[in-house]
C-alpha cells in the first residue's frame, strides 16, 4: 500500500568535467513509496528550483527501462539496489523511512562527469562504430527465411542483444572492464549466420577499440552480470574471448 | 604485439600461465602427499628430483611461469586501477553472486607470494639449491627431504603460518582454474556453472593434499 | 494579416503530387522516372538528418551508403537511446509466411480501414509494398527476431487484422529494429560518412530562397547555439504526444522541430488526431513524471471487465472489497459484450473510448476510479501460469515493480493514455513539406496512419520511410541542387535565425517568474487530458482555447528558469520545449474542433452512432487538414488536401460482426 517516507539524499555534485566534486545532502519528506527513483528526484528538483537553487543534472528518458540513458550510482549499486531494473524502474518503497540514499556518477576513467550525475558514455558508442555490425547496404539482401536459423541460436543471440547500452557493467566493475557491453554485441551477431561471417574481424577491432579508449581488463569477477538490468550472461564474454584468441592465431 | 597490447591477449597470457602453475601445483601436491604414506619413498623423488638437469629445467621454467604471472598480474592491476577513474565510489556494495575472491585475487596473490618466500627457504633453499651449489644450507642432508617436512612441522607455529597459506592458496585457486578457463574462451552458458564446480574440485583437492601435511604433524601423527 | 477561417467552407485545394497511374504500379512507375543524383555529384551534397530514431537513423545510415555527406543531430547522448526503443509488440510485413492469407493489398486495406479512411491511399500502398523489403533488411543487419523451431521466422497477430503479420523480437521489438539501424548509422559515423551531432537540439529551420538550408541547434552540453548548412534537411523528430504531460513518450520527446517548420511554412496536418493507448498503467499520484505502456499483446489472452454493479465499483474503490471477490456472474467484459466478433481484439481507439465510457458511468476501479481490469485467471486456468509467464513474464514483472501488485493473483489494473501522435508535418508523396527541400519522415510527418494507427504499424511507417523511400524521393530533389555550392553559414539568413533563436532564449530566462517549467506544462498537460483528449466537444475544446491561452501567458511571464543561458540547463530545454507544446495543444483544439465528426483517435461527443461508434462524415471531412502559419498572434489558415478515394469504398468500421 502507498505511504509516505522522509529521505536524506547525499548526492554527488559537480559543476564540470574538471571541477572538483563533492558530496551535497539534502532532506525530502513525504515521498510516496509508490513514486519512482526519478519522479522523487523530480520533486527534488522542483523543491531546489522554488528554492531558487540549481536543480541536479542526470540523464533520463523513456523512464521504462529501455532506453538506456538513466544511469546513478545508488547506495553502492548501479541503477540501485533492486535487481534486473534501471533507475527509472527503482521504486521508492525499496528504501525506509529515515534512510539515507547516497547518489554517485558512474565513476569510470572512460565515463568522464560532464554534471552532477550525468556522464560522458560516447566511448560505448565508439566501440560499435569500429565493429559493431553487420556489413550491409540498404536493399539487395536475400529473403528474411532464406537461411533457417535455430530457434536456441536465435533466442541466445536475443538474450546478448537485451543490452540497452546503459553503461552500468562498466561502471561496476572494479576494472572498469566494458566486456560485458563489447561481448553482448560480438555475440549476438556471431551466433546469427548474417553476422558470422566478419565474426573474427569483428572482434578484433571492437576489443582494440575498447582498449584504447581506456577501458580496464576483465577478471571474470562477474559484477557485471550481477548488476545488468538486463541479465546479461558472461558466458557472452567467453565467446567474445574465443571469438577474438581464434582469429588472433588464425592470423 | 596483442599478447601485451590487447587486453584479451593479456588475460590469455594470466590464464595460460596461471593454468601451468595449478598443474605445477597438481603435481607438487601429490609428491607431497607420498611424505605421509612414505617417508623413504618422499626422499627418492626429492633425490631425483635434486639437482639433475631436467630438474633444473623444469624450475627454470617454473620460476618463468612465476614471473610471468606476477609480472602481468602487476601490469593488469595498474591499468585496471587507471580504467577505474580518480574517483572512488563513495558507497560500493557487491551484488549477491559476486564471489569476494573474484574480486582480491590480487590481495590473495600477494599474500600467497609473501608466503612463497618463506617457503622457498624452508625447503628449496636448503636443497635444490643446496645441491646445486654445493653449500651446506640446512641441518640436514640436501635430499633428505622428509627430514626437513618432520623438523619444520614440529613446530605449531609454522604449521598454523603454512595452513593459512595454503587457505588463500586455495581461495585464490577457486577463481583462478574457472577464470582462465573463461578467459581462454572454453565456456559458455550451460557449461558456466559446471565449470565452476569442476575449478572448486580441483583447488580443493590440491590444497586438501597439501594440507593434508601439516595437518598430519599438528595432530602429532608424524612424530 | 489575421484572417478569420471558415471551417469548411473553404476549399484551397493541396496538390500532393501522386504520381499517376494504376494504385500497385505507381511507386515503381515513380522510381523508374525519377530523377537521380550521380556517385561524383553525392559527395558535394550534404543533408542534414535531424533525429536517429527508426526513421532518422535509417534514413542518415541509407543515404550515407549511397555516398551523401550527412549530418546527424539527436537530443539524447547516443543515437541508440531514440524513443523508437520501446516500441514492444512488433513489426507488421505483408510476407504471408503463415499462409493465412495475407497480401500487400491486405495490409493496405487494413491500414486504410485502421485509420478510418482518412490517409492517403498512394502512400499506404507504398508503405505496404516496401513493408516486405524491411524485414529482409533487419534479418541480414542482425536482428534477432523470434523464430520458430524449423529455424523460420515467427508471427503473432495484432489488433485491427484477421491474419498473424506481426513480426516480433521478445516484447523489445522496437529496440531490437533501433539497434539495427543504430549498427549501420554507426559504421557509417565510423567510416566518416555520417558527422553524428549528440546532445544537439534543433532550434530552427534556416530557409534561403524558399528552400531549407540548414539548421541552427544547441549544443545541450556547452548552451552554445551553432549554425550547420545543408543541401536538403530531413526531420524525423518523433511525435509531440508529451504536450499532455504524461504520456507514454519519453520525457525528452517533443514537437519543438514541428513547430519550427510549421512556422518556416510547412503545413502542421491533422493535429487533432492523437493515439489513446487503451493498456498503460493507471496514473496514480501527483509526482507522477509518464505513464508505461503495457503492450498491446496482452489483450491477446487478457480479458477487460469492470464491476457490473456500481456498489460494486464504489466498494471497490474504497478499499472494501477487491477484485477477486467478485464472482463471474457480477463481472461485465464490457468489450466481449459489445464488440463480440473482435472482443478484447479491437483496435486502440476502440478499446480506450469503451474504458472511459464505463469509468464515466461510474464502474471504473483503483482509488482513482479511472481503471478497468485485465484479467489473465482464465489464461492461467487454460495455459497455466507456465506458459502466461513464457508469453508475458518480462510485462508482468514490469507491472508488479511499478505497481507492487501480482498480476498471476489479481487482475491488472489499466487505463488509456496518450501513447502516438498520427498528425504532424504535412507531406507529399516524396515526404517533402511545403517548404522546398524540408522533408519529414516517420512519426512526425502525418503521412500514413489516417485518423487510428494500428498496432506494429508505426515501426513499420518509419523504417519504411527511412531505408526505403526516403533515400530515393530526396534525389529527385537534389537532382537539381548539384550545382548550389556549400553556402557559407555567415549568409544573413542564418544570422538572423540564430539572433532569433537567442533572442528567445534571453527572453526566457529574463523572465524570472515563479512557476517551474514541468507546473506550467502540468496545468497545460491537464487541459489536454479534460478536453482535447478521448471525448471532445465543442464547448469543451472552446474551453481549451480559452484555458491554452491562459497557459500561455503564465509561461511567459511567470516561468521560472535556474541557471546560465549559455550552460548546460535543463530547464531551460524544457522551457523552449514547452513553449512548442503550448502552440500545438492550441492547434490540436484548433483542429479538433473544426472537425466535426468523428473518425479514429478523434471522437467528437456530437457524432456519434446511436451505439456511441464513432461517425464519420465523408461527405464534409474527407480531407486532410493542413494548417498554415500567418505570423505570431495570428490565426492559422486551414488548407485541405482532398482525400480521394479510387480503390477503396468506404465503410462504417465494424468490429462487431
Amino acid at each position: 500500500m502507498e505511504k509516505s517516507i522522509n529521505v536524506t539524499l547525499k548526492i554527488w555534485r559537480q559543476a564540470g568535467p574538471k571541477v572538483k566534486g563533492k558530496f551535497e545532502t539534502y532532506k525530502l519528506d513525504n515521498v510516496s513509496t509508490d513514486s519512482s527513483f526519478l519522479e522523487m528526484m523530480d520533486v527534488l528538483n522542483e523543491q531546489l528550483i522554488n528554492e531558487r537553487k540549481e536543480p541536479i543534472a542526470f540523464d533520463h528518458d523513456c523512464r521504462e527501462g529501455i532506453c538506456g540513458m538513466c544511469s546513478m550510482f545508488i547506495n553502492g549499486h548501479p541503477h540501485g539496489p533492486d535487481g534486473e531494473i534501471t533507475t527509472c524502474q527503482l521504486h521508492m518503497r525499496n528504501f525506509k523511512d529515515g534512510e539515507t540514499i547516497t547518489v554517485e556518477p558512474w565513476r569510470s576513467a572512460a565515463f568522464p562527469v560532464i554534471r552532477d550525475l550525468m556522464v560522458d558514455r560516447g566511448a560505448y558508442d565508439k566501440i560499435i562504430q569500429a565493429g559493431g555490425f553487420v556489413s550491409v547496404n540498404t536493399g539487395g539482401v536475400p529473403d528474411g527465411n532464406a537461411i533457417p536459423i535455430s530457434k536456441v541460436d536465435a533466442d541466445e543471440a536475443m538474450d546478448a542483444a537485451s543490452c540497452i547500452g546503459c553503461g552500468a557493467c562498466a561502471a561496476t566493475c572494479k576494472n572498469g572492464s566494458a566486456m560485458l557491453f563489447v561481448a553482448a554485441k560480438v555475440s549476438q551477431l556471431a551466433l546469427l549466420p548474417q553476422g558470422r561471417v566478419e565474426a573474427a574481424h569483428r572482434a578484433k577491432l571492437m576489443v582494440a577499440k575498447m582498449d584504447e579508449l581506456g577501458f580496464g581488463n576483465c577478471t571474470n569477477t562477474g559484477a557485471c552480470e550481477a548488476e545488468c538490468p538486463k541479465n546479461v550472461s558472461i558466458s557472452h564474454i567467453a565467446r567474445l574471448n574465443r571469438e577474438f584468441l581464434s582469429a588472433k592465431f588464425k592470423d | 604485439m596483442w599478447l601485451i597490447d590487447s587486453s584479451i591477449g593479456r588475460k590469455f597470457i594470466m590464464s595460460i600461465s596461471g593454468i601451468f602453475l595449478v598443474l605445477f601445483l597438481l603435481f607438487h601436491s601429490c609428491m607431497n602427499i607420498v611424505v605421509i604414506i612414505s617417508p623413504s619413498g618422499y626422499n627418492a623423488i626429492c633425490g631425483f628430483l635434486g639437482a639433475n638437469w631436467y630438474a633444473v629445467a623444469g624450475t627454470s621454467l617454473l620460476a618463468a611461469g612465476f614471473v610471468i604471472h606476477i609480472l602481468y598480474a602487476l601490469y593488469l592491476t595498474y591499468q585496471n586501477m587507471r580504467a577505474r577513474g580518480s574517483e572512488q565510489y563513495a558507497v560500493k556494495k557487491n551484488q549477491n553472486g559476486v564471489e569476494w575472491t573474484s574480486q582480491n585475487m590480487f590481495v590473495l596473490g600477494l599474500i600467497v607470494f609473501g608466503f612463497l618466500a618463506l617457503h622457498l627457504y624452508n625447503f628449496w633453499f636448503r636443497m635444490q639449491f643446496a645441491e646445486l651449489t654445493g653449500l651446506h644450507t640446512g641441518m640436514f642432508d640436501a635430499a633428505d627431504g622428509a627430514s626437513y617436512v618432520k623438523a619444520l612441522f614440529s613446530s605449531w607455529i609454522y604449521c598454523v603460518i603454512y595452513i593459512v597459506w595454503l587457505s588463500a592458496l586455495w581461495l585464490h585457486l577457486t577463481h583462478g582454474v574457472w577464470s582462465a578457463l573463461q578467459s581462454l574462451g572454453l565456456n559458455n552458458k550451460i557449461w558456466l556453472p559446471r565449470v565452476k564446480v569442476v575449478a572448486n574440485i580441483v583447488s580443493t583437492i590440491v590444497i586438501l593434499m597439501f594440507m593434508s601435511i601439516p595437518v598430519y604433524y599438528l595432530l602429532g601423527f608424524g612424530a | 494579416m489575421a484572417k478569420k477561417q471558415e471551417s469548411t467552407s473553404v476549399e484551397t485545394k493541396i496538390d500532393a503530387r501522386i504520381p499517376e497511374g494504376p494504385l500497385a504500379e505507381k511507386w515503381s512507375n515513380y522510381k523508374a522516372h525519377q530523377k537521380l543524383v550521380n556517385p561524383s555529384n553525392k559527395r558535394r551534397l550534404d543533408i542534414i538528418v535531424v533525429g536517429t530514431g527508426l526513421a532518422g537513423a535509417s534514413a542518415a545510415a541509407s543515404m550515407a551508403e549511397m555516398g551523401f555527406n550527412v549530418l546527424n543531430f539527436c537530443i539524447q547522448d547516443s543515437p541508440r537511446r531514440a524513443h523508437s526503443i520501446a516500441a514492444q509488440g512488433g513489426i507488421n510485413a505483408a510476407k504471408n509466411y503463415q499462409n493465412d492469407g495475407d497480401s500487400v493489398y491486405r495490409l493496405f486495406y487494413d491500414t486504410i480501414k485502421g485509420g478510418d479512411y482518412r490517409a492517403r491511399e498512394a502512400n499506404v500502398y507504398r508503405l505496404a509494398e516496401v513493408s516486405n523489403g524491411i524485414i529482409d533488411q533487419c534479418v541480414a543487419q542482425g536482428v534477432p527476431f523470434a523464430r520458430e523451431y524449423g529455424g523460420l521466422l515467427d508471427n503473432r497477430s495484432f489488433g485491427g487484422a484477421q491474419v498473424s503479420r506481426t513480426f516480433y523480437a521478445k516484447g523489445q521489438t522496437g529496440q531490437q529494429l533501433l539497434l539495427g539501424a543504430y549498427s549501420a548509422l554507426s559504421r557509417q559515423i565510423g567510416k566518416g560518412a555520417v558527422k553524428l551531432y549528440s546532445r544537439y537540439e534543433m532550434l530552427d529551420v534556416v530557409v534561403i530562397d524558399g528552400r531549407a538550408r540548414g539548421i541552427i541547434a544547441r549544443n545541450l552540453v556547452t548552451g552554445k547555439v551553432e549554425r550547420f548548412f545543408a543541401h536538403a534537411v530531413v526531420v524525423g523528430s518523433g511525435g509531440y504526444g508529451n504536450t499532455f504531460f504524461l504520456s507514454t513518450n519519453a520525457m525528452a520527446s517533443n514537437g519543438s522541430a514541428a513547430v519550427q517548420m510549421y512556422k518556416k511554412g510547412a503545413y502542421f496536418a491533422n493535429p487533432a488526431y492523437a493515439q489513446i493507448h487503451p493498456t498503460c498503467i493507471p496514473v496514480h499520484g501527483e509526482f507522477q513524471s509518464k505513464l508505461t505502456l503495457m503492450s498491446e499483446s496482452l489483450r491477446n489472452d487478457g480479458r477487460i471487465w469492470t464491476p457490473k454493479k456500481k456498489e460494486d465499483a464504489e466498494a471497490i474503490r474504497a478499499g472494501k472489497k477487491r477484485a477477486t471477490d467478485l464472482s463471474e456472474d457480477e463481472r461485465d467484459y464490457y468489450l466481449e459484450r459489445r464488440y463480440p466478433a473482435f472482443g478484447n481484439l479491437v483496435p486502440r481507439d476502440v478499446a480506450s473510448r469503451a474504458a472511459k465510457e464505463r469509468c464515466d458511468a461510474g464502474y471504473g476501479v483503483g482509488n482513482t476510479g479511472l481503471a478497468v481490469y485485465l484479467d489473465f485467471s482464465d489464461a492461467i486456468k487454460r495455459l497455466g501460469e507456465n506458459v502466461v509467464r513464457a508469453r508475458y513474464g518480462n510485462l508482468f514483472q514490469m507491472y508488479e515493480k511499478i505497481v507492487d501488485d501480482n498480476p498471476y493473483k489479481t487482475p491488472m489494473m489499466i487505463y488509456p493514455a496518450i501513447h502516438y501522435t498520427m498528425g504532424g508535418i504535412w507531406v507529399d508523396y516524396e515526404l517533402q513539406t511545403s517548404v522546398k527541400g524540408l522533408f519529414c519522415i516517420g512519426e512526425a510527418n502525418f503521412s500514413d496512419h489516417g485518423a487510428n494507427r494500428l498496432g506494429a504499424s508505426a515501426l513499420m511507417q518509419g523504417l519504411a520511410d527511412g531505408y526505403f523511400v526516403l533515400p530515393y524521393t530526396i534525389q529527385n530533389y537534389l537532382a537539381d541542387q548539384i550545382q548550389v555550392p556549400r553556402l557559407s553559414t555567415d549568409l544573413p539568413e542564418f544570422e538572423e535565425a540564430e539572433k532569433a533563436v537567442n533572442d528567445k532564449i534571453k527572453k526566457l530566462m529574463s523572465i524570472q517568474g515563479k512557476e517551474s517549467v514541468d507546473h506550467i506544462h502540468r496545468k497545460l498537460g491537464l487541459i489536454m487530458w479534460d478536453f482535447v483528449g478521448m471525448g471532445r466537444n465543442k464547448a469543451g475544446l472552446e474551453t481549451a482555447l480559452e484555458k491554452i491561452k491562459e497557459v500561455r501567458k503564465e509561461f511567459w511571464t511567470n516561468v521560472y528558469i535556474p541557471g546560465k543561458e549559455v550552460d548546460l540547463n535543463n530547464e531551460l530545454e524544457k522551457a523552449l520545449r514547452l513553449a512548442d507544446f503550448i502552440e500545438i495543444g492550441e492547434l490540436m483544439a484548433r483542429d479538433a474542433l473544426m472537425r466535426e465528426e468523428s473518425c479514429g483517435g478523434h471522437f467528437r461527443e456530437e457524432y456519434q452512432t446511436p451505439e456511441g461508434e464513432a461517425l464519420r462524415n465523408d461527405e464534409e471531412f474527407s480531407f486532410a487538414s493542413c494548417w498554415k502559419f500567418t505570423g505570431e498572434g495570428n490565426e492559422p489558415e486551414l488548407l485541405k488536401e482532398a482525400l480521394d478515394y479510387e480503390f477503396i469504398h468506404r465503410q462504417q468500421r465494424n468490429y462487431k460482426s
